[in-house]
């Protein structure tokens, strides 16, 4: 079974906390941070690892603040311990 | 599958060959000013995601008439014209004309391609002028901060129709997508979305498509966008793609209204 | 002696503009001017390639000049009153965002949709900025049809000179009469990659933006103070205008275009009657020839201005005299031309009968 692994970075100082990409993420993976961005936005943070690197925060962030990363792992043993 | 409790040292994957998505290099490295949640942004980043592959950065020119994209220049790296209110398709077609192996594209919201633009639009379409018309739709006036535009839905409350859009005063919803698509100098006419991941996806898509139809000299493209206004709706992001998919969608549905046939 | 033809007006600036190797003419029909646009339509696109389009309307016209100049090609159009009127905002952008392109105005009867005769009611247009902002064209008064020919040439080199839109500002008479007129040699079309022009992002540099959208108030007003000085500049280098008897004058005529023709004629009469009589005749009317009357302003007993219109250009008579001699007006509207005998008999009413 492969195991799919999924990072996202987020530019803190662009977000705008417009909370798509939360919706957007079929993981649950982000949510709006506790944190105040220069602009004053409770920019979004990832909350779990359950990021697959899908990409659809990214696709819907209306300002390409997301880069994605993403590693598929072929068999169980190539993750490492 | 039992649950492994694997416990996964997790490799650090950010690196380059595990790249998946980034902001495409030619949008420039600068805030956009578009309110949160926007779709003017969004239709920025996929459209200059197109012009990064297509590899067409330094052989496309833009027109951004007055509205809140009049400042797409600041974020678009590529050459461009601001015009005056409505005359958009003027300018592009002066440039186009000038210039016919280039792409060029104007990028207009519905005020300005509808109202005060709705001549030159027109005209324009029915030159057949080879070059795009990105058209955004969210039913109001937004850089002037909320006015009905032709675009407007009947009862739509907006700063000049606080009562909503009564027809019988001020007139219908313009479908001006529909309207051109008849003219036989327009060879693509489609409405798209980006209030939601697959309509993104669809819209980047449609976007590509024309400027491809352009290359072949096919004629006039109108992609139009029906997108949010949080701002001026007074609504949350998420509230405004809500409406966008509840509200909009339905009276200007989302599909292909005119496409080429082109021989394969 | 270049190629000697007798033509129309209108017809002698579409064939210098075909000569001058413009690139493109945007216009609209509309009398007294529409044989420039039918002439184009017969023999530019197939001599020289260059592009004739029937916009839908003026204001499109002016718009797709402005697309076209922000390519560094050479783009016009022709239009007259009612047509230019609509070119204002056109205009206005054109000058804020520094792009090059000839226009003419073929002056007719007005205000309103007036009448289709010659008049010189758009002097105050023309001069001092017809649309919103401080800006200004160039403006060039020909008056007769070898001017409406040479300053086809004369008008693009000075437009691309001060990145201005400079017009060709005639009427109804000059475009419609027919006279010899000396064509100038055929220059071909050229293409000149210009810094500052929208041709695609250079592989290796900034992409270029034109605007005239400067949400700064400092930066608008830097964008005015260049264009100020630009201004200055004309007035300092590009001052034209031609004089005749100003040796021994007592007094001056002055009138631009083809009043000037008339009043040149009022002169003779006037002469002929042992009236000594100078004349000056503005040919730039932006910048206005302003030392020329500041030198006979002492020297004469008044100046009498004619112009087809209310009394326009003789504010900027006055303006330049400074109360230094008398400055008076003589003139007819709404497209009626005056006559020399009239002009010489308000001449005296007004002058030499003191009253």
């Amino acid at each position: 079974m492969a195991k799919v692994v999924g990072e996202v970075v987020i530019d803190i100082e662009r977000c705008k906390a417009c909370e798509l990409c939360v919706q957007a993420c079929p993981e649950q993976t982000l949510a709006l941070g506790k944190q105040l961005n220069h602009k004053g936005y409770q920019y979004v943070v990832k909350i779990n690892d359950n990021c697959t690197g899908c990409a659809n925060c990214a696709i819907i962030c209306p300002d390409a603040v997301i880069t994605v990363y993403r590693k598929v792992y072929k068999t169980k043993q190539q993750v490492p311990a | 599958m039992a649950e492994e409790n694997v416990d996964v040292l997790v490799e650090n994957i950010v690196t380059p060959e595990n790249l998946v998505y980034r902001k495409p290099t030619t949008l420039l490295d600068v805030d956009m000013h578009y309110c949160p949640g926007c779709g003017h942004s969004t239709v920025h980043k996929i459209f200059m995601e197109v012009v990064e592959e297509m590899g067409i950065q330094n052989d496309i020119i833009g027109v951004a008439p007055v509205g809140c994209a009049v400042f797409a220049y600041n974020y678009m790296d590529v050459d461009m014209q601001q015009a005056a209110h409505g005359r958009a398709c003027a300018v592009a077609t002066g440039i186009k004309r000038m210039l016919p192996d280039k792409y060029v594209f104007t990028y207009q919201g519905d005020g300005d391609l509808a109202a005060i633009g709705g001549n030159e639009t027109l005209h324009a379409a029915n030159r057949g002028e080879n070059f795009l018309v990105i058209f955004i739709n969210n039913a109001v006036y937004g850089m002037t901060s909320g006015q009905m535009a032709p675009t407007t839905l009947e009862g739509m409350v907006t700063t000049t129709s606080p009562y909503g859009r009564d027809p019988k005063v001020m007139g219908y919803p313009l479908k001006f997508g529909e309207l051109i698509a008849p003219l036989p100098g327009v060879a693509y006419v489609t409405r798209q979305a980006v209030n939601n991941v697959q309509n993104v996806r669809r819209t980047k898509k449609a976007l590509q498509r024309a400027l491809e139809y352009q290359k072949m000299g096919l004629g006039f493209c109108l992609v139009e966008i029906v997108s949010n206004c949080p701002s001026n709706w007074k609504m949350t992001p998420l509230e405004s793609n809500k409406y966008v998919q509840e509200v909009l969608i339905p009276y200007y549905p989302l599909g292909d209204i005119k496409v080429p046939e082109v021989k394969k | 002696m270049g190629e000697v033809k007798l033509m129309k007006g209108n017809e002698a600036l579409a064939e210098a503009a075909i000569r001058a190797g413009v690139d493109a003419y945007f216009g609209y029909p509309i009398t007294p001017q529409s044989e420039v646009i039918e002439y184009l339509s017969r023999e530019a696109t197939k001599r020289t390639g260059m592009l004739v389009l029937q916009a839908e309307s003026e204001v499109a016209a002016i718009n797709m000049i402005y697309g076209a100049a922000g390519c560094g090609k050479k783009a016009m159009t022709t239009s007259s009153s009612p047509g230019i009127s609509l070119m204002q905002e056109g205009l206005s952008y054109i000058a804020s965002a520094e792009l090059p392109c000839l226009l003419a105005n073929i002056n007719r009867g007005g205000p309103g949709l007036g009448t289709i005769q010659p008049a010189q009611g758009d002097y105050f247009q023309a001069t001092k900025g017809g649309g919103h902002g401080d800006y200004r064209l160039l403006v060039l008064a020909p008056y007769n049809v070898q001017e409406m020919a040479d300053f086809v040439k004369l008008g693009f080199e000075l437009a691309f000179k001060y990145r201005n839109p400079v017009m060709i500002l005639a009427d109804g008479a000059l475009g419609q009469m027919m006279e010899k007129v000396e064509l100038p040699p055929q220059e071909p079309r050229v293409n000149v990659e210009y810094p500052w022009a929208t041709t695609g992002k250079p592989k290796n540099g900034e992409r270029r933006v034109i605007t005239s959208l400067h949400i700064q108030p400092e930066k608008m007003e830097e964008i005015n103070i260049r264009l100020q000085q630009k201004y200055q500049k004309m007035k300092e280098e590009e001052v034209r205008y031609q004089t005749k008897n100003l040796e021994d004058a007592e007094y001056i005529f002055t009138a631009f275009g083809l009043v000037s023709r008339i009043a040149m004629k009022a002169m003779d009469l006037g002469r002929q009657k042992g009236y000594k009589i100078g004349w000056i005749r503005p040919i730039t009317l932006f910048p206005f020839p302003e030392k020329i009357f500041q030198e006979v302003a002492p020297r004469v007993k008044g100046i009498l201005d004619i112009e087809m219109n209310s009394g326009q250009m003789v504010e900027d008579v006055k303006l330049s005299v400074c109360g230094k001699t008398r400055v008076e007006y003589y003139g007819r509207m709404g497209g009626v031309v005056p006559t020399p005998e009239e002009i010489l008999e308000n001449f005296e009413r007004m002058f030499i009968k003191g009253e």
